[in-house]
């Protein structure tokens, strides 16, 4: 059941960015491109999740538990640091080269297109890649 | 390349994502975040753990096909950069979504959903970030 509700959700998801036109690189430039060939829509894609996501949360969260595990599980640091801010600023960077995010690359491996493997492949090299370093510096930085 | 105006269909699928959102957090207290996902199937710990990223995963992959399936055209996916470009960017948000602790999805939607100045700022960054790439490879470059 936890699976089957697992695999709905991601559904829902998935439809959502194929209907939004997140599903598509080109579109998502566009987005960026405020002074070439703009295409606002991504906006709207941004103000129909809130639009749903806001007060969704605020009921959701307002219960004791989840319905199928213990507890919310919530990012628990409230710190803005250079980390966040550079961090962000370099996924800008390589979703204006490339076109996709995260987000929009996994639901379209459903299109079997060849940039989207590409594209993961890429991910999750540059994922690994951060978790070594992190974890490098953390030995560094760890006092004796 | 031009792409066509859908506010409608946009606004659509945006409601639909913030449901999976609404959701995710109802049943299982999760941040739908796809880079936490993604990231946690690369991390072998907890298996029943895997097993629920890779079952919202296999269901995201579903989507076009059963947008195919219910409206007989598959989803357009222009080819807007060369492989090359797609391959270095991919490694790029890695890199920066391993440091920034999100993306467009968990920052954009799921944080600043619950007013979290992190998100607020991580999103403003990322943005302006892609924005400011977008001039520069296509209007100066």
């Amino acid at each position: 059941m936890r699976l089957v509700s697992a695999f709905v959700i991601g559904l829902v998801f998935g439809l959502g960015i194929t209907v939004s036109g997140m599903i598509n690189p080109a579109k998502v430039l566009n987005f960026f491109d405020l002074f070439g060939t703009w295409d606002p829509s991504l906006a709207f894609v941004m103000g129909g999740a809130l639009a749903v996501a806001i007060p969704g949360y605020r009921l959701v969260l307002a219960r004791q538990a989840p319905a199928m595990a213990p507890r919310f599980q919530l990012p628990d640091t409230q710190v803005v640091d250079l980390r966040l801010v550079l961090g962000s600023a370099v996924f800008g960077l390589g979703w204006g080269i490339a076109g996709f995010c995260p987000g929009g690359a996994l639901p379209a491996l459903g299109t079997g297109e060849r940039d989207v493997y590409i594209f993961l492949a890429a991910l999750v090299a540059g994922l690994l890649i951060a978790r070594w370093l992190q974890a490098r510096s953390a030995l560094v930085t760890r006092p004796l | 390349m031009e792409t066509e105006f859908t506010p409608l269909a946009s606004f659509g699928g945006g409601l639909l994502i913030g449901a999976a959102a609404v959701l995710l957090m109802a049943l299982h207290g999760r941040i739908l975040g796809a880079t936490g996902i993604l990231g946690g199937l690369f991390r072998l710990s907890d298996l029943s753990d895997w097993a629920l990223r890779a079952a919202l995963v296999a269901g995201m992959a579903a989507g076009p096909l059963v947008y195919l399936l219910a409206t007989g055209t598959a989803p357009e996916l222009g080819q807007p950069v060369p492989a090359w470009a797609v391959a270095l960017g991919g490694l790029i948000v890695g890199l920066g979504v391993s440091y920034g602790g999100g993306c467009t999805s968990g920052h954009g939607v799921c944080g600043i959903a619950r007013f979290s100045r992190r998100s607020v700022v991580a999103t403003i960054c990322f943005m302006a970030s892609a924005v400011l790439t977008v001039f520069v490879l296509r209007h100066v470059v």
